[in-house]
């Protein structure tokens, strides 16, 4: 974040490195019910990012200590392929991820109905195939699809975004470029329909106009996003996908 | 072709008033009813309700269910029914006379019972008997599921679909509340079965599948 480069960002147009404008979302792509023994899942292709995403539960959760006797308890796991990045990624756990699965896990817990399976888990994997900025709110919104799909109540779907600066300017959607020589970086997930924030966090700095404006710009897009969310749920029980009877 | 019901996500709004509460409605801050699933809307003279597409068992209690045993305790069988939480089946609960200590000579675990759910409690235990018509052991036979919410549709009115497949394959199939389905023939009709349960699940939230399955069984039996 803010390290100095001679690299261009954003040209005298206002267009950025990848040819979009400022406003502009990376092409998106979701897909339902991929894995035979997950009971929901999802595939996310988010401009460069390529995200799997596996549901199991309600089940009983375990070990037995981690239970809650009043709701059930989200366990997501958030974790990135050593080849999932340009230099290696060393395998497994690290500080990051540990972060990223907490707040998934918990932007989750906030749409699921939890009260309805007391003592029980729900497992939510997120294994990220390709990273290109933006993973983590690319694997909330394949994992709110994947819970769907695995007949799990929610309240709402989650639908995420993220926006940040460069070179001074408020841009939607960073790029890996953007993210890593820009200056502020802003993911947030809200719930579809109501709006309400289930996940934010600020990496730089934003003043209040900019962050205001970079809000306003997320809520904006979340509205496409979820779009996208529904055509993927509903696509596969679509009249055209319903096979002749043979 | 085939026409399909309406599909709604978790949060799309159903209705502003409903009166009482329904299946896989609630109601938000806002006071308004909304969905909690991802399924189809399902409307009847009492209401509205949505039928998830999938998803775990809920038992009820009166339901008949398919369960497979996972363990042998010294007086009870701990079962798995397909739902969050496993349910429990005491040796008095059944027909046979059993003394504590040797009740694995009746079922032995990976053994398939056909029970009824007889006792739910707040914490989300159950109990499940065997001590009613129709009751039993299953012996034999194939284990095949489809998620719990689509089984009325194999079911079919007043067991429409399930008759038909069982005379069409000229198999024996019992159909557990919870998805799980027990079928018994020779393995070609069984193979047969398992195809035609298939279908059905695929074409679940269409109308008219009941006429469109006879057509297809028809067919089938022709080659």
């Amino acid at each position: 974040m803010g390290s100095e480069s001679n690299i261009k960002l954003l040209d005298e147009n206002g267009i950025r490195l990848d040819g979009r404008t400022p406003e502009q979302l990376r092409p998106i792509k979701i897909e339902t019910n991929v894995l035979e023994r997950a009971d929901g899942s999802a595939y996310i292709e988010w401009g460069g990012n390529k995200i799997m995403v596996a549901v199991y539960g309600p089940r009983e959760g375990y070990p037995k200590h981690t239970q809650d006797i009043e709701k059930a308890v989200v366990k997501a796991r958030y974790n990135m392929a050593a080849f999932s990045v340009d230099e290696r990624k060393r395998p497994g756990p690290d500080r990051r991820s540990v972060e990223i699965s907490k707040v998934v896990s918990e932007a989750l817990s906030s749409a699921i109905m939890v009260e309805q399976f007391p003592r029980a888990q729900i497992d939510v994997f997120i294994e990220v195939m390709q990273a290109d900025a933006g993973t983590r709110i690319a694997g909330l919104t394949a994992a709110s699809v994947a819970v769907a799909s695995a007949g799990i109540p929610m309240r709402d779907m989650v639908v995420g975004c993220t926006a940040g600066k460069v070179e001074g300017k408020v841009v939607l959607d960073l790029s890996k470029e953007e993210d890593n020589f820009g200056q502020a970086d802003l993911p947030m997930a809200v719930l579809s329909s109501s709006k309400k924030i289930v996940l934010i966090q600020m990496d730089g700095d934003l003043s209040l106009e900019e962050f205001d404006q970079a809000s306003e710009m997320i809520l904006k897009a979340t509205d496409n996003i979820a779009e996208i969310q529904r055509n993927a749920l509903t696509s596969r029980y679509s009249v055209e996908s319903i096979g002749d009877g043979e | 072709m085939a026409e399909i019901k309406q599909i709604v996500m978790p949060g799309d709004l159903i209705s502003e008033e409903l009166g009482k509460p329904r299946n896989g409605v609630y109601k938000n801050s806002d006071g308004k009813y909304c969905s909690s699933y991802f399924g189809i809307i399902q409307k009847n003279e009492q209401g509205v309700d949505i039928v998830p597409f999938s998803g775990r068992y809920v038992p009820r209690r009166g339901d008949k269910v398919i369960g497979k045993v996972l363990e042998v305790g010294p007086s009870m069988w701990p079962i798995d029914i397909n739902s969050t939480y496993n349910t429990l089946l005491h040796m008095n609960d059944t027909p046979w006379r059993t003394t504590s200590g040797d009740i694995k000579r009746f079922l032995g675990v990976g053994d398939y019972v056909y029970a009824k759910v007889m006792t739910l409690n707040e914490i989300k235990e159950s109990w499940i008997t065997l001590k009613d018509v129709g009751l039993r052991k299953l012996e034999g036979g194939h284990i095949t599921s489809i998620p719990a919410p689509k089984v009325p549709r194999i079911i079919g009115k007043g067991g429409s679909m399930v008759n038909m497949i069982k005379d069409a394959t000229n198999t024996r199939i019992v159909v557990g509340q919870n998805g799980l389905i027990w079928i018994d023939g020779t393995p070609e009709d069984v193979i047969e079965a398992i195809a035609a349960i298939s279908i059905v699940e695929q074409e679940a939230h269409t109308v008219g599948l009941t006429d469109r399955m006879e057509k297809y069984l028809k067919e089938r039996s022709v080659k």
